[in-house]
């Protein structure tokens, strides 16, 4: 092995190690002493709540549809903007990345405003008897949209790398479309899909800013588990406000490792000798 | 079936005209209704109270505060995170050392992480039930509800934003060049700027550009940690919030729409930077590598 002779090992891990340190890894110590100093008993009480399970499966139930939604549409989407060109195509790539930018309060106020009784969807869903603000509905259409970008941005590489070849032997062999993308490409794409629904789960389940507009914030019913927490801390009963923030703090972590997982998985595909 | 074959192109899937008119027309729709509909509601919404009700949310001074609150809180954590992004991106691909894998997830964890549980994380640090925070209170030094709070939180969020736009890059680069230049006798800093840097200007610029429009949008990390006093410590995200609360929709959504022109900005800048070439090194590099040798 060669000795490397390149200057600023000290310097730039020490400003590394200190700035994650100080930053990161403190903060979520400390959230996670104050957390243990509670006692099994006490923590259990608080996490294990009726109000606090309810939170819990109002937001892993919206995560899951709005990551179903995104799964299929975030596929069409990314299927469309790499196979096929069209008046305008560019413009919609780039609209892509709006939940991205867009800031999660703004997005907050604009769906609420568009799916309200009185607004532009909301009154002719009204009519047809579908309320969605203030319902766990309006929930997953703030998911959906603050998660679109993570399946159509890890999967549109993987399609735009995707041999021709490959389709033009499975068609010479008479296989109809929908077995060759069934048996052919969908296996390719699964990694990059995997790895982009567990990004957009996660995200889906510690988002805050966009849904707390349009969801009711119900107790019981529309209360997702990162407004629990900030509701706690507004009574200052900072020990349940650190119990159920640990509860997804973990949740963020199991993510993070499946993610990692998918990630590295998904490689294997994308990244070519 | 039937498959149009043009005798240029090969065939691929999906190339059928009616399919393609359909999955096109169906993707547009949901696109125009997800995601241009929102953008157009804000500014509908702005002016719904006609263009003086606006311009007086903007000139209002509490918005101007917000304003200015906002924009200094990314002048000082969008140079610091972007320091910070040079350091780990420079320390992880220029040198092997035990448990860089780990440091790598370990600077991606504020992308899972819910802000809030950010939020309560700093509380338990510099608030009053926190670890150092009565000690800083007795000295008198005040971070929670107050500005360095705001900057924390902001920085806490955006941490590894400069850092997976550089490391997936620097790391196809290699070390070869820098090498060179060392052993012809320049110095780290000469090396840095005059090699280095020149071949990864449009990623740090890509890096610098989101880390700044989530800094400046930031809303549930800072609502923890600001205390929402109107005039001292509201950002524009945290101003909006106050006056949709205060039923002034269109000041609300006046405030909102100059969040939205940023946003809009930064994706117009963002296409251009990856014109550049910036963005392309996708950010799974940066988890694992495995065509890189692990010795």
């Amino acid at each position: 092995m060669r000795r490397n002779v390149l200057p600023g090992l000290r310097l730039s891990l020490g400003v590394t190690l200190f700035y994650v340190g100080l930053i990161v890894v403190l903060p979520l110590a400390a959230l996670v002493f104050k957390a243990a100093s509670l006692g099994p008993e006490d923590y259990w009480r608080i996490v294990s709540s009726s109000r606090a399970l309810a939170s819990y499966r109002v937001t892993v139930l919206s995560a899951l549809g709005a990551t179903v939604f995104n799964l299929f549409f975030g596929l069409a989407l990314a299927w469309v903007l790499t196979r096929y060109r069209f008046p305008g195509w560019r413009i919609v790539d780039a609209m892509v990345d709006l939940p991205f930018a867009l800031p999660t309060a703004v997005a907050g106020i604009a769906l609420t405003a568009l799916f309200t009784t009185n607004g532009w969807f909301g009154s002719i869903l009204a009519d047809l008897g579908i309320k969605v603000a203030y319902t766990p509905l309006g929930i997953m259409i703030a998911m959906c949209f603050t998660s679109l970008p993570f399946i159509v941005r890890t999967v549109q590489p993987v399609l735009e790398d995707l041999d021709p070849a490959l389709e033009e032997a499975a068609l010479s062999l008479g296989g109809s479309d929908w077995e060759i993308f069934r048996k052919v490409i969908l296996p390719l794409l699964t990694p990059a899909l995997l790895a982009g629904v567990s990004l957009s789960f996660a995200r889906s389940l510690g988002e805050f800013g966009a849904i707390i507009f349009i969801a009711g914030n119900q107790p019981m019913s529309t209360e997702i588990t990162a407004l629990l927490v900030f509701i706690r801390l507004e009574e200052y009963d900072y020990q349940a406000a650190a119990a159920i923030a640990s509860v997804l703090l973990i949740a963020a972590f199991v993510m993070l490792a499946l993610t990692n997982w998918m990630q590295s998985r998904a490689l294997r595909y994308t990244v070519r000798g | 079936m039937g498959v149009t074959r043009t005798g240029r192109k090969p065939p691929r899937v999906g190339d059928q005209p009616l399919f393609r008119r359909m999955l096109i027309g169906i993707v547009l729709v949901i696109v125009a209704l997800l995601i241009v509909a929102p953008l157009v509601v804000i500014g509908v919404e702005a002016f719904s109270k006609g263009w003086a009700v606006y311009r007086d949310t903007i000139i209002h001074p509490d918005t101007l505060h917000a304003i200015g609150l906002t924009v200094f809180a990314a002048i000082v954590a969008v140079p610091v995170n972007t320091a910070f992004g040079i350091a780990a991106a420079w320390s992880i691909t220029k040198f092997d050392f035990w448990g860089r894998r780990f440091l790598l997830v370990v600077i991606e964890i504020p992308f899972s992480v819910s802000p809030i549980v950010a939020g309560v994380a700093y509380l338990f640090v510099y608030g009053l039930q926190g670890v150092f925070g009565p000690t800083l209170d007795e000295y008198g030094v005040k971070i929670l509800f107050a500005i360095p709070g705001i900057i924390l939180a902001s920085m806490f969020v955006t941490a590894p934003f400069v850092a997976r736009e550089l490391i997936p890059l620097m790391q196809a680069q290699g070390r070869d060049l820098e090498e060179a230049a060392t052993s012809l006798g320049a110095s780290g800093w000469r090396t840095f700027f005059s090699v280095t840097l020149p071949n990864i200007k449009w990623a740090l610029l890509y890096g610098v550009v989101l880390c700044n429009a989530r800094v400046m949008g930031e809303f549930g990390a800072v609502s923890v940690v600001s205390g929402n006093i109107r005039g001292q410590t509201n950002t524009l995200p945290l101003h909006i919030e106050l006056l949709y609360h205060d039923y002034q929709a269109a000041g609300a959504f006046a405030a909102a729409s100059i969040l939205a022109l940023i946003a809009v900005f930064t994706i117009i800048a963002k296409v251009a930077l990856e014109r550049q070439g910036a963005g392309r090194v996708r950010r799974p590099a940066l988890v694992a590598n495995p065509a890189e040798k692990t010795q």
